[in-house]
């Protein structure tokens, strides 16, 4: 699915340059699950900015089924990420004014999906994370796992082929945090998706079955046999 | 999608529209009550150039100013039947052309054979100075002996006799009466060209057009009211009894004469057959005054033609000022408001993008494209432009309203250094005496024309429009990865 080779991300910061990814190769089959870890600053968020065509690498390539990402015309890109590629971030990132249900949608508006069939998707993404209820509510009247499940009904009513979430639970207390892991395990084994997420929790990180490690925008891939 | 976001944004983000709208409406409220209160004034001033040349006349035609010959105005002189005892009620009237200048009556027909030139018609300005009452030789009375407190009267022309018998000559002079009075004497051929057009009958009738030399006169409502004159009362002009057809009642409430009488009876009350004053002139094509007034002054020598435009220039007091003002200062005033208004609009909507990047990052993350939420932005930006032009027309149509209700009065002054000195001094008929002495008075109104709310509307779609620009660039320019952004 994806084939990544020396790629580097520079960010220039007036006269530094700082190095966000310093060549990373990396390999992620179908329907694989990748957790990707590692200390703050070392580059985790660039990296999955690659993999979901948010920006480009300063040199490299990114193959999403043999297609680079990295030197694809704008237009195809955005046409890519409206999709092929899920993305769920850390701080919601929802309308804050657009209902529960219009901000599912916004994620359909790309696909030239028409009125009563798009209402009919977005309400049944809603439904499959147990928001049905709450179609209607606007962000602010949500809490934060609520506000999560939204947003990874948006990132799922695609259906596409890769959901990246840049630490889905970064901003969610503990009892959340299982609520929305579980929603998201679910969502995965369900549509067959390629599953890579950025976390910093430990726990989660040890039963991933592949584990990615990010230091100084160098990664190190650890397979781990007993995670299920 | 469009329009439900659209929507919902305008509706939960209220104030920020609103302050970009409220600009706008400020600006463009502006630019309405400006632009009526303008059009009110150009009206005023038609208004007042109406009253002088009468509906439809484009331009006059006068003899051109010539150096006055020593002696050549006589002098006045009132003949009384200076009989000696007599006291009976005397009158006398003069009657001399207004401005002392004429033209031969052929000269309307050339003016009317000139390219350009729709209509023709002459009218003869006349003042009236009537002088009547008694006059009566002083007589001689003897005092009666009276003890102290005696009165010494003494009469007009008479006075106490030193030396001679105590007494006094009393009575003795005279009582008169000394009127002056404007008449037009008109062509009752063409009855819709020239001064009387700018009145309206409001009693009896107008001339017929076979009374070319009736003895039938129309009096200016003023006037009549001034003389208590009525329908089927009789003025005598010289001894000549006209009787009064019609009332008039000019347009703007000041009339071009006094007294209408048929062009062939101010003729010979004047003295001046064949005679005209002044030729009103009516064009062909009004955008071609210009043209058709070098015409006659080329090829009739010695007249002066004067066009509502020159006239216009002379117009002089609270009315011209107000009208520099709302050319100028008016002007210039709602080209800055309006201005700044499409100024803060754009800062703000541009600012409100920025606080909206990670909005706008996330749309283009999920797969929206530039120019989708580029759209999305001048979208909401020309929706607050429409409601600033809404509420700024509200608020135009109110002021300009409220100008109307309140119609403030100006004076217009006509004249200035142009009537009488230059080389324009011609002025004939009612012209001359505006020229020289006429101060108006016209109530201001502030007319909404449809054009000025079609330019509001226009205003507020290109306040719509920048600010979109300005707000819609920078949106553009977001990418996706801002959608990770840890600004706000
Ligand atoms: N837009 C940017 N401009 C400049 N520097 C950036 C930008 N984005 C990231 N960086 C820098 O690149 C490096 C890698 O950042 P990145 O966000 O990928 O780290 P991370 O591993 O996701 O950290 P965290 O755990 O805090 O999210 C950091 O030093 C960061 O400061
Ligand atoms: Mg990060």
């Amino acid at each position: 699915m994806y084939q990544l080779r020396g790629v580097t991300k520079q960010y220039r910061r007036g006269k530094d340059t700082i190095d966000a990814l310093a060549g990373v190769d990396l390999t992620i089959g179908d329907g694989d699950r990748l957790v990707i870890q590692g200390p703050t600053g070392g580059g985790k968020s660039t990296l999955l900015q690659m993999l979901g065509g948010l920006d480009r690498p300063t040199s490299g390539s990114v193959e999403l089924d043999g297609v680079d990402l990295a030197r694809l015309p704008e237009a195809r890109l955005t046409k890519v990420r409206a999709e092929s590629i899920g993305f769920v971030f850390q701080s919601f990132n929802l309308i804050p004014t657009l209902t529960a249900q219009e901000n599912v949608e916004t994620a359909l508006v790309p696909l030239g999906l028409k009125g009563p069939d798009r209402r009919e998707r977005a309400a049944d993404a809603l439904t499959s994370v147990g928001l049905g209820e709450r179609r209607g509510h606007l962000p602010a009247e949500l809490s934060g796992g609520q506000q999560q499940r939204v947003a990874i009904a948006r990132a799922l009513v695609k259906k596409p082929k890769v959901l990246l979430a840049d630490e889905p639970t970064g901003n969610l207390d503990e009892s959340m945090r299982d609520e929305i892991m579980e929603v998201l395990a679910a969502q995965w084994k369900e549509h067959g998706l390629t599953f890579i997420m950025v976390t910093h929790d430990s726990s989660i990180a040890r039963k991933a079955p592949r584990l990615a490690t990010i230091r100084k925008g160098t990664i190190k891939v650890t397979e781990n046999d007993k995670a299920a | 999608m469009f329009f439900t976001y659209l929507r919902r944004e305008l509706r939960r983000r209220r104030k920020a529209a609103l302050v970009v709208a409220s600009g706008l409406a400020l600006g463009i409220a502006l630019v309405i009550v400006v632009n009526s209160v303008s059009s009110g004034m150009g009206r005023a001033q038609d208004k007042v150039l109406q009253s002088l040349y009468g509906l439809g006349t484009d331009m006059t035609v006068t003899k051109a100013a010539e150096a006055p010959k020593a002696g050549a105005t006589p002098g006045q002189r009132f003949k009384f039947g200076a009989k000696s005892g007599s006291d009976k009620q005397q009158s006398s009237d003069r009657v001399m052309v207004q401005g002392f200048q004429t033209l031969a009556d052929s000269t309307v027909d050339k003016v009317g054979r000139q390219k350009g030139v729709a209509a023709a018609v002459g009218g003869l300005s006349l003042r009236v100075i009537k002088v009547d009452g008694q006059f009566k030789p002083g007589q001689f009375k003897q005092f009666k002996q009276t003890q102290g407190g005696e009165t010494f009267h003494r009469g007009g022309a008479g006075g106490t006799a030193d030396g001679g018998p105590q007494g006094k000559v009393e009575g003795g002079g005279a009582d008169f009466n000394v009127d002056s009075y404007s008449v037009f004497g008109t062509d009752v051929t063409q009855r819709n060209l020239g001064p009387l057009t700018s009145s309206k009958i409001t009693e009896g009738r107008t001339f017929k057009t076979s009374e070319t030399n009736a003895e039938v006169a129309v009096a200016d409502s003023a006037y009549a009211k001034e003389k208590k004159l009525s329908v089927g009362d009789k003025v005598t002009i010289k001894g000549t009894k006209y009787r009064i057809i019609g009332i008039a009642t000019a347009d703007s409430g000041d009339a071009a004469a006094n007294l209408y009488l048929p062009l062939k009876q101010a003729q010979t009350l004047a003295d001046a057959k064949a005679d005209v004053t002044t030729v009103y002139v009516k064009a062909t094509d009004s955008q071609q005054i210009g043209a058709v007034k070098s015409t006659i002054q080329k090829n009739i020598s010695g007249t002066t033609v004067t066009t509502s435009a020159d006239l216009a220039s002379t117009v002089s007091g609270s009315l011209s000022t107000a009208s520099d003002l709302a050319a100028g200062v008016g002007k210039w005033l709602s080209i800055v408001v309006l201005a700044a208004a499409f100024l803060v609009a754009g800062l703000l909507t541009s600012s409100a993008v920025s606080r909206r990047v990670r909005e706008f990052g996330t749309l283009k993350a999920v797969g929206w494209t530039s120019g989708r939420v580029t759209r999305q932005v001048v979208g909401e930006a020309v929706v607050s432009g429409l409601l600033g032009g809404v509420l700024g027309i509200a608020v135009g149509l109110a002021g300009a309203w409220a100008v109307t209700a309140v119609s403030p009065t100006l004076t217009a002054q006509l004249g200035g250094g142009t009537g009488g000195g230059g080389g324009g001094g011609g002025f004939g008929g009612p012209m001359r005496r505006a020229v020289s002495q006429k101060s108006l008075d016209v109530a201001l109104s502030a007319p909404v024309s449809l054009s000025t709310i079609a330019l509001a509307v226009g205003l507020a779609v290109a306040g719509g429009l920048i600010a979109g620009a300005f707000g819609g660039w920078r949106a553009s320019r977001l990418r996706p990865a801002d959608a990770l952004r840890r600004v706000e």
